[in-house]
């Protein structure tokens, strides 16, 4: 995708909007496929409100909301052979698009497993409202500001972590039922 | 069957044995619940629809378990499904049967290994008559199975 | 005058077992008497940790997986990761391939469609439609079953090629089912299009406007039934779509509103004819060559991230594969319209009559397997 004089536009009007400080945390990543936008947690909302709000850019549809566990936890071992992780960071993958003006806008929000809070987009777009619930029931990322954030997928009472974390272990039993093969 | 060829043409009188006639009773008209769990149920649907006519063997889907005499676990069983698959069984009235179609509920299916939510075999929560294997089953074999059922009932004794 | 008469709040139960949910789904429906204040969709009973397996698998591992999600679209499921796998690891397909990808991600929309017009028609209360449909469509599954040995799930489009050779005689059964299929949906036009108790129980009925569809994320026939033009095939296109000709078909409110159930159900059979248009095209042009030349032996995906869309028989269909350079990936996030769409189930039910609840939801046309994955 060669939209990188259009991301490039996106971010000077972050710089404009936000000031130099702040925008400067806004930054452009570039992966061999996409080039996408990693904006901290906190100024999700903000960037949000923009790219949705403001015509030119007119991101009206939520394409996809992906939860994703960094897997950068560090591993120490203990003495009796076990290990133990510390830190780590799970992320946000928004995929934007709008639909009059054609275009695609890919946004990243990387937070801490050990505070994993960001603003919910839901207000915004309808669409993010099962997706952010599933983020929430696959790997445990708290948007905050969400109208019912509770787990959708596994049953209501699931107590034994979030299934898609790398780290995740699996219960022998759930509710009297063998849950290995 | 060959209790109707006997002693019908005098005096519309059969004679057989109360298990026999009940077991062809039974094993007749077997009603089903009419309920999907996963792609098996696709071929479920299919077998009851017009080219397989499950019809002709006497099996007709019922909205509601407790008109029903077999259910057919037509697909993977989920830890968030189990306990409503428990129930759904515990409403049918006896004698009742269990199909187990697929091998999702034969045994976990593709899912046995890495699916977390995923209950390995259906027998785990309920008694199972009739295996059918297949990922999904063809729906001939799905008419196997309830053939195998059938003599599963045939060969049944109730009455002592 | 009905708003002069509230009574207490009920709470009804409607599924996981229920012969109108299309699966295993479960609706907590708040009613006051007959009207229906809020429907709260709990799914998730059918959750087979799709997302989970794609981590521990290899590429090619993964497409019998991808079959299981839609199993009403399974060859178009394979269409868009194997194309997904593809642009990643710079694979590049011959023609032939090409080719029959299209003919077969078109029958599979037919069929595809054929179920969500048979069952819609049974929702409410048409039984014959439902037979007529499954009878067509069980031409086309021996159709797949003839290339591929399968009849539900395929596992046949695989990323570089197909896994078998064509079968001799695909082409010629094909025309031959296609001469065979044209006139029947003229009788399922007949038959329920223009029935008119049909048009009584569905026009006019959950009604869902641009904007709205839009904001929810919808995508598909059912963004095309509000009268928005959008299809993947032509805004997006992939793989040879920009070599033929058809149209898309859009919602224009022929029996009542546009963005009705009538004009959701309608849309699909006029991308039934749009389908057929297209595989007369591609079926006499099939080059020759080798199907298997471009499987590579193992995959290997360079490092970095893609999101990949074909337009699914029930809408956007996008895979979101994360790489490491691994032999397998490090995360697979599929887009689901389905799931997409039953967000929207609340939003057209409420004020309606309990009976419409399965007209809306048979309209949305959803697959359960899709939307838990």
């Amino acid at each position: 995708m060669a939209d990188t004089e259009f991301i490039k536009s996106v971010t000077d009007r972050f710089t404009l909007l936000l000031g130099e400080e702040k925008a400067s945390q806004i930054v452009i990543t570039e992966s061999p496929f996409e080039t996408f936008l990693t904006v901290p947690a906190e100024l999700i909302s903000v960037v949000m409100t923009e790219l949705y709000d403001n015509p030119a850019l007119g991101f009206d549809s939520l394409v996809l909301l992906t939860g994703n566990d960094e897997d950068d936890a560090v591993k120490t071992k203990n003495d009796d052979g076990s290990e133990t992780l510390t830190g780590g960071n799970l992320s946000v993958v928004y995929h934007l698009e709008s639909l009059p003006n054609r275009k695609k806008i890919i946004i990243k929000t990387i937070v801490p497993k050990a505070n994993p809070e960001v603003p919910s987009v839901t207000p915004l777009w309808v669409s993010a409202d099962w997706q952010e619930r599933e983020a929430y029931d696959m790997y445990g990322i708290i948007f905050t500001g969400h109208p019912n954030l509770i787990r959708i997928l596994m049953p209501y009472d699931w107590e034994f972590g979030f299934p898609l974390r790398k780290d995740y272990q699996n219960p022998e039993f759930y509710q009297g039922i063998k849950v290995p093969y | 069957m060959g209790y109707l060829d006997k002693e019908f043409t005098d005096s519309n009188i059969i004679v057989t044995n109360l298990d026999a006639l009940l077991n062809w009773a039974r094993l007749s008209s077997l009603w089903q619940v009419g309920f999907g769990l996963a792609c098996c149920a696709i071929e479920m649907m299919a077998t009851s629809a017009s080219h397989y006519d499950f019809d002709r063997f006497g099996v007709i889907p019922r909205p509601s378990p407790r008109q029903s005499d077999i259910i057919i676990i037509s697909g993977t069983v989920t830890l968030k499904m189990a306990s409503r698959v428990k129930r759904l069984y515990e409403q049918i009235p006896d004698p009742k049967y269990v199909i187990s179609m697929g091998s999702c509920a034969n045994c976990g299916g593709p899912y046995w290994d890495h699916g977390y939510h995923v209950l390995k075999g259906v027998d785990r929560v309920i008694p199972v008559d009739v295996y059918i294997p297949g990922c999904p089953p063809r729906p001939e074999a799905l008419l196997e199975g309830l053939l195998k059922l059938q003599e599963k009932i045939r060969n049944e004794s109730r009455v002592g | 005058m009905i708003k002069e008469f509230v009574s207490e709040e009920m709470v009804i139960n409607m599924g996981p077992q229920h012969p109108s949910t299309h699966g295993v789904l479960r609706l907590e429906v708040k009613l006051d008497g007959e009207i229906v204040k809020e429907v709260i969709p709990h799914i998730g009973y059918l959750h087979r940790c799709f997302e989970k397996h794609t981590e521990a698998l290899t590429y090619p591992q993964i497409v019998p997986y991808v079959d299981r999600m839609d199993y009403l679209a399974a060859m178009y499921n394979e269409f868009g990761f194997a194309l997904a796998v593809e642009r990643m690891a710079g694979i590049e397909v011959p023609p032939r391939v090409e080719y029959m990808r299209v003919i077969l991600g078109e029958l599979q929309r037919i069929a595809s469609h054929l179920v969500a017009v048979g069952t819609y028609g049974l929702d409410v209360g048409a039984f014959t439609p439902f037979l007529f449909c499954f009878r067509d469509r069980e031409k086309i599954l021996s159709l797949f079953e003839l290339v591929s040995g399968a009849r539900l799930l395929y596992n046949y489009i695989w990323p570089g090629g197909l896994s078998k050779e064509i079968h001799p005689d695909f082409v010629r059964l094909t025309k031959e089912f296609l001469v065979y299929f044209k006139p029947k949906l003229t009788e399922l036009n007949r038959l329920l299009t223009g029935n008119k108790i049909f048009i009584d129980r569905t026009a006019n009925l959950g009604v869902l406007d641009i904007e709205k569809a839009i904001n929810y994320g919808v995508t598909g026939p059912n963004l095309r039934a509000s009268g928005y033009k959008w299809d993947l095939r032509r805004d997006d296109p992939y793989s040879i779509y920009d070599k033929f000709d058809f149209e898309i078909p859009v919602g224009d409110g022929a029996m009542g509103t546009t963005g009705d159930c009538w004009d959701r159900y309608y849309i699909r059979v006029r991308e039934m004819e749009e389908s057929i248009k297209i595989i007369e095209q591609a079926i006499d042009n099939i080059p020759d060559g080798d199907v298997k030349s471009a499987i590579p032996k193992r995959i290997k995906v360079p490092a970095g991230q893609l999101y990949t869309r074909v337009e699914n028989p029930r809408g956007e269909l996008g895979y979101f594969i994360i790489s490491k350079g691994a032999n397998n990936p490090f995360r697979v996030k599929v887009r689901p319209p389905s799931f997409i769409h039953l967000m929207l189930l609340d939003e057209l039910c409420r004020g309606n009559l309990v009976a419409d609840i399965v007209a809306i939801l048979g309209s949305i046309d959803i697959v359960l397997g899709e939307v838990d994955r």
